[in-house]
């Protein structure tokens, strides 16, 4: 098939960027999105033209690496798929589509499609762990969780830290990142010595980071490649208010 | 040059306690005044980081990526080994151990893989800890399942996401770390050098991926976490971004290269479906605990898998090998499925693939079990194929998926070079020719969380750190070094991009120093080598500048590297007179095609030993001791 790219290009992160229209040709239904890039930037270096940068590695849609909005849609039309499992047998001959970094304040474009997610990191780094050194631990057995609980912490780990429910949500938030964070280790006992002050400090981090507030669009949720339940923001909010109350820093 | 493996003596069981009375110990007060290097923040290097900064050291630790989260072993799909025993069906520490030397054919360091199944049981106790969500049985305990090469289930697992969860356990550990000002962590780092002075490695150069700024890094030790060198075949199964760069500089700077050509080749992989292919899809062993593997009988039956009757059915590895079946060995298993498609059985396009087929499992237990076992699986291989294995046979064909070669280092993961120390998929020291199912993320874990910790304040105990100087010479003309190759690169200006190169090497190490070696191909191979590698130097064109973020550039550095290791790895095949493991001679195999081990000349460690660009590295031995597995030729059947 052939396809024509606008592509977002911004040479650095002072540049005001802008998008331009690439035509690719001879496209095979079974090439992933990334490979279809690939096959453009080859290109462009043949013409001694600079290839388009993009963030991705594993390319089997657990490292988070990769993100780019697709014609409007975080990782674009599929449903609980990244960019690069996204295949191009979705598309068809002649379509048009319109690639571009996230967009949000605290994910600076690096260039191109590339953008800065340490903010994300950061707000880890606030409480998204429990304080478990090297060699503290029991034995694995002896605190026995259920499966159920398992199951749902399983679920809000399987957060890839991609980003896309930011770029989903029109106030740009990190409320279902962080709420996932906090789900999981919520769900299980070894993360309930620190529940309420870690959901404290990585909320308060997450305003600092200036990500904006949720205000219940769920386009976050529907982004999500990984399927992570807007319910978590409930459990993180509910979390966040106790710990208020608390009076705990 | 004399290789110490400082093995402690005495009985087996008792060496690493032992060993960890008589390391000296840096007393807690001074532990603030030692600083490390961590490279790479996969399993190994993030577990090491966090836990060298909960002791008290200083601790600086780098990745490429954008986030310490991203490390390749974030990919493992299946689980995580550890003699527990909880399933109550005979495994032991001993059993653990006796099946890694074994399936490592017998080229294993004992006393390193006697440690390794020691602390595996800490490891899943460290793990659940951290409030990593393992897989559990209604009652609220652990759950197992079995893995290849082995006849207990001792494998714990977190859906398919085993290395994504105990990675992120890591990375947490280590986020907690550099929040609490312990780890220095540089996002978007590339290792390009090591810094060696006075003999001792003290620093790192390292390129900002961001500014293009050459930078060079103190102190008193450096931990190479790197991964391996899978890449240099192009399509592999691991990540893009994976380059033996910061190892290989690493050998160039003296440190010793051990048995490079032990490359697992895993058997279950998603077919390649054209040129454009940039990587190659791993689908988890695991799902050989239910899927059946098999070939048409007959040459050239074109017809679908559902009109092919059972009697036309060839499940060759229950057929070849009936005691552990589709849960053989991955070299035995990977090797099996290349003769079934050299013999004109293969199918799918090209004939490259054999079926791993669920319907009998979906019959006996229901979609829904299967469904919970191997959804997000049957979910991945959809997305790829367009087929759903629910309906339809999945098509797998092996592919490069893990090296058990890597940086020579001693029982206290310390290379030859001092203060050089290298952990994980980046070191050679446990898996052998061959390295068993959901054995990598014990091993990573294994050097980063327990072994590290100890040896380390072993090294700095002995003293004698002089302060190294950022404007010394060595220093200077290591970084004047590293930015002259950048320029280099740029102002090439020729006609083929790094991706061609890298293509065209990879095709070389598949086709002669793959699935089969022999001295013919990789005699072959050694003369292309050099040819490709002197045509990149002369033709390679790399657009843009290097002030700032440049992928071409990255991605240049990074085949420069793997053209010349390309050749290391075909010398250590070659001179391999023997077939074991990952590393399959032609030329030595018994009659019914299994692999020939040759133990009388060849039960060592081959540590190869830099003599510059495209000249024959010095070979250096490690005999190789069994006290405690007698050798014996591996059979499966």
């Amino acid at each position: 098939m052939n396809l024509r790219l606008h592509i977002w290009r911004q040479s650095g992160p002072q540049d005001a960027g802008m998008l331009k229209t690439y035509d690719v040709a001879n496209v095979s239904e079974h090439m992933s999105f990334l490979e279809m890039l690939d096959v453009l930037n080859e290109d462009l270096i043949a013409k001694g033209e600079v290839p388009v940068a993009f963030d991705h590695d594993c390319r089997e849609g657990i490292c988070g690496t990769c993100g780019m909005v697709i014609n409007g849609r975080p990782h674009g039309p599929l449903a609980r798929t990244t960019a690069c499992q996204l295949h191009m047998r979705t598309f068809k001959d002649g379509d048009e589509i319109y690639i571009e970094p996230w967009r949000a304040r605290a994910f600076p474009v690096i260039r191109d499609l590339v953008v800065d997610r340490g903010s994300f990191d950061r707000i880890i780094q606030k409480g998204g762990f429990v304080s478990v050194n090297t060699g503290n631990a029991q034995d694995g057995n002896t605190l026995p969780i259920p499966k159920t609980d398992a199951d749902r912490a399983m679920d809000a780990a399987a957060c890839i830290g991609c980003g896309a429910c930011v770029a989903a949500c029109p106030n740009a938030s990190a409320m279902l990142f962080t709420a996932a964070k906090i789900g999981h280790l919520g769900s299980v006992p070894q993360g309930q010595a620190e529940r309420s002050t870690r959901a404290m400090n990585m909320v308060l981090q997450m305003d600092a980071e200036g990500f904006g507030a949720c205000t219940n669009h769920y386009e976050c949720e529907a982004a999500c490649p990984k399927g992570i339940s807007a319910d978590f923001i409930a459990q993180m909010n509910k979390d966040y208010v106790a710990s208020v109350f608390a009076g705990r820093d | 040059m004399d290789l110490k493996n400082h093995i402690p003596s005495g009985p087996i069981e008792q060496k690493w306690d032992k060993h960890r009375v008589e390391l000296k110990l840096v007393n807690p007060a001074n532990k603030r005044k030692f600083s490390v290097i961590v490279v790479g923040t996969g399993l190994a290097g993030s577990s090491a980081a966090a836990s060298l900064a909960e002791l008290g050291y200083n601790v600086q630790a780098f990745t490429y990526h954008d986030s310490a989260r991203r490390a390749h072993s974030i990919a493992a799909q299946g689980g995580i080994n550890a003699a527990k025993n909880y399933q109550n069906d005979g495994d032991s520490v001993w059993r653990l151990f006796y099946d890694t030397v074994k399936g490592g054919d017998f080229r294993a360091r004992e006393a390193n893989v006697h440690r390794l199944a020691q602390v595996s049981v800490n490891i899943i106790d460290q793990c659940v800890a951290q409030g990593v969500p393992f897989a559990r049985e209604y009652g609220g305990y652990l759950s197992n399942r079995s893995f290849g090469g082995a006849q207990v289930s001792r494998t714990f697992y977190a859906r398919g996401q085993t290395g994504q969860q105990l990675l992120l356990g890591a990375y947490q550990a280590l986020m907690r770390q550099v929040g609490l000002g312990k780890v220095k962590l540089h996002n978007k780092q590339e290792m390009l050098d090591l810094l060696v002075v006075d003999g001792r490695a003290r620093g790192i150069v390292t390129r900002n991926m961001v500014t293009g700024k050459v930078e060079t890094h103190m102190a008193d030790a450096v931990i190479l976490a790197t991964g391996g060198y899978g890449n240099v075949f192009y399509l592999s199964t691991n990540a893009k971004a994976c380059n033996v760069t910061a190892t290989y500089r690493a050998h160039k700077r003296g440190a010793l290269f051990a048995n490079p050509c032990y490359t697992q080749i895993h058997p279950t992989c998603i077919p390649q479906s054209g040129d454009y292919q940039s990587k190659l899809t791993l689908m988890s062993e695991s799902l050989r605990n239910d899927g059946r593997i098999w070939v048409p009988k007959n040459q050239g039956d074109k017809r679908s898998p559902d009109q092919i009757p059972e009697s036309d059915r060839d499940y060759y590895l229950e057929r070849k090998y009936p005691s552990f079946g589709n849960l053989s060995p991955r070299d035995i298993a990977s090797r099996a499925a290349k003769e079934a498609c050299d013999d004109g059985r293969g199918v799918g396009p090209g004939g490259l693939g054999v079926y791993l087929d669920f319907s009998d499992a979906i019959k006996r237990l229901g979609e829904k079990v299967i469904a919970d076992r191997y959804g997000n699986l049957f979910e991945m291989y959809e997305r790829i194929t367009g087929e759903t294995p629910y309906q339809v046979p999945m098509r797998i064909y092996p592919a490069v998926h893990y090296t058990m070669g890597g940086l020579w280092v001693d029982y206290n993961l310390m290379s030859n070079v001092p203060g050089l120390f290298v952990l994980g998929e980046a070191n050679f020291s446990d898996h052998g020719a061959n390295r068993l199912g959901a054995s990598a993320l014990m091993q990573g874990l294994a050097d980063g969380y327990f072994v590290i910790p100890y040896t380390i304040g072993g090294y700095f105990a002995q003293g004698g750190f002089s302060p190294v100087l950022q404007d010394s010479p060595i220093v200077q003309a290591t970084v004047r070094e590293a930015e002259e190759k950048i320029q280099k690169l740029l102002s090439i200006n020729g006609k083929r991009s790094p991706t061609s190169f890298h293509r065209e090497l990879g095709k070389i190490m598949w086709d002669k120093c793959g699935m089969a070696r022999n001295e013919k191909g990789l005699t072959e191979a050694l003369t292309r080598i050099p040819e490709l590698r002197e045509e990149f130097w002369q033709n390679v064109v790399i657009p843009g500048s290097g002030d700032q973020l440049n992928q071409s550039l990255e991605l240049g550095l990074r085949v420069a590297d793997f053209l010349e290791f390309a050749e290391l790895m075909c010398y250590d095949a070659l001179h391999r007179n023997e077939s074991c493991g990952g590393h399959f001679r032609e030329e030595y195999q018994t009659e019914d095609g299994e692999a020939k081990r040759n133990d009388q000349d060849f039960a060592y460690v081959g540590a190869w030993e830099y003599t510059g660009v495209g000249s024959k590295p010095t070979l250096r031995k490690e005999n190789l001791e069994f006290e405690n597995v007698q050798l014996a030729t591996r059979s499966y059947k």
